[in-house]
């Protein structure tokens, strides 16, 4: 294994360290059937995502989740000032642009240092899925909480005090001093 | 260049007694207005549109503060219920605001806004306190002696006390990670742990300017405000909201001059009343009672 300091391991962006694959890519329509999204495997287990299912509910509109990428019509017209004629691009995955190092000094100094660079506030890997996928289940009123996607794991219990490592109950109310 | 102009004010004041300290008054307030911190100072833009208050934020600080247990679960989002202050246990804490007409509740995560001139520091005796370039607002817990001047400075009230310590009780607060991150280029744990990005970590100068973009961009949602960008001379933390700042826990009356400037007039008059006060009236003393010995003497020689 190589060198990762302890505490950067345990700490939640460790989760994002990589991105799955593809784990069933039967194709169905034009998209995969499945995509087992792993990259919170450390705290959380993986989601697996059915890509056809959402496909039905967006009516196939891939530029809900794709925006441009798959060369669809959008309706924003801010990024239409660009993109109408853009096409479909070599990539379409979220990783491909949603950067997993978004707030490491490399990325940001690659900014910093580009002045052409017109999506300076896009946002990483993981706030794209839970941005994304968290205002839509809003949205239709499906289930919203952590754990209705992903279930966690020992070390995620282990982080946020919970199941096996919750704290013994106690009368004490919530708050406490200063 | 502040020290500079803080020292020439200093020896001013010293030389020239009362008077200086009057000619001197609005060339200094200006002297502190254009700081503005250190230029390459990193920062955070908390955007509350994005907080869904999962408090993962808190459970991530808690590991990387190595702080003790808490009472219940990170998970357990019943604490939401009651407002909550930050604590020798916890750093930050996130809150829920009910905002009237909007059907969903708003949360602020609160902890150190690591000001530009912090007030804790200038109220410090011992200097425990240092604003770090890059940003933090950090204290030496070995020399704080625990007289808390800095909670009551603070307009925040961010600054914590370990109460539960008997023997050697010392203010706890947030340190924007700076031992074991920000110094290295890392983003502190909360940041990383934000599934939402509700936490934007970057140079305070550009997340400004980000900022500024999401309200042009969506200013039917967000306040046309940064809190932080110029509150009490401005924060490395910043604020962006879809509701009023007040009515989700913000003073929104600090006004922007720096705590610093609202005592230092003060504060530098206190070593001329030290050092030259005595003499002074010593020497009037001296003066006036040397007729009086004169006058003894003569009669000891009769």
């Amino acid at each position: 294994m190589e060198h990762i300091p302890k505490y950067l391991l345990s700490t939640v962006i460790a989760m994002l360290l990589c991105f799955s694959s593809y784990s069933t890519i039967a194709i169905a329509s034009d998209g995969p059937d499945e995509v087992e999204i792993d990259s919170l495997a450390q705290l959380y287990e993986p989601v697996y995502f059915d890509h056809a299912m959402h496909e039905e509910v967006t009516d196939s509109d891939c530029a809900v989740c794709h925006h441009h990428t798959l060369g669809t019509q959008i309706d924003d017209e801010n990024c239409m000032r660009c993109h109408a004629e853009s096409g479909e691009t070599d990539e379409i995955s979220c990783q491909e642009c949603h950067s997993s190092n978004r707030f490491k000094a490399e990325y940001l100094n690659k900014i910093d240092a580009d002045n052409t660079l017109y999506h300076r506030d896009k946002v990483g890997l993981k706030a794209a899925y839970h941005i994304r996928c968290m205002n839509c289940h809003e949205e239709m009123g499906v289930a919203n909480g952590c754990q209705d996607c992903h279930s966690r794991t020992d070390a995620g219990n282990k982080f946020f005090h919970a199941g096996n490592y919750a704290p013994p109950e106690s009368d004490k109310p919530a708050g406490g001093g200063h | 260049m502040k020290t500079m102009n803080r020292r020439k004010f200093l020896k001013g004041s010293l030389l020239g007694g009362a008077a200086a300290s009057v000619i001197n008054k609005s060339k200094n307030a200006d002297a502190s207005a254009s700081f503005g911190g250190y230029p390459d100072a990193m920062g955070v833009l908390v955007d509350l549109t994005r907080c869904v208050g999962c408090r993962s934020c808190e459970a991530a600080c808690n590991k990387e503060q190595g702080l003790p247990a808490p009472a219940q679960s990170f998970d357990d989002l019943s604490v939401l219920d009651h407002e909550r202050r930050t604590s020798e246990g916890a750093y930050t804490v996130v809150n829920r605001y009910e905002i009237p007409g909007q059907d969903h509740p708003l949360f602020r995560k609160i902890q150190c806004n690591h000001c530009n001139e912090p007030a804790c520091l200038t109220s410090c005796f011992v200097n425990a306190y240092t604003k770090t370039p890059e940003g933090a607002v950090i204290y030496d817990p070995t020399v704080c002696v625990g007289c808390r001047t800095c909670m009551v400075a603070c307009p925040f009230y961010i600054p914590a006390y370990s109460y539960s310590s008997v023997l050697n009780p010392v203010i706890k607060k947030c340190i924007f990670c700076y031992d074991t991150r920000l110094k290295f280029g890392r983003p502190p744990a909360c940041v990383e742990s934000c599934p939402r990005e509700a936490l934007t970590f970057g140079k305070r100068k550009d997340l400004i300017k980000t900022g500024n973009q999401r309200i042009k961009n969506h200013p039917d949602l967000y306040e046309d405000h940064i809190y932080g960008e110029n509150e009490v001379g401005g924060t490395s933390w910043m604020y962006l909201s879809s509701a009023p700042f007040d009515q989700v826990g913000f003073d929104t009356d600090l006004g922007t001059q720096p705590i610093l400037s609202y005592v230092k007039e003060f504060l530098t008059v206190v070593p001329m009343v030290l050092t030259i006060w005595p003499a002074l009236f010593a020497g009037f003393h001296l003066l006036a009672t040397r007729k009086d010995k004169q006058k003894k003497e003569e009669k000891s020689e009769i």
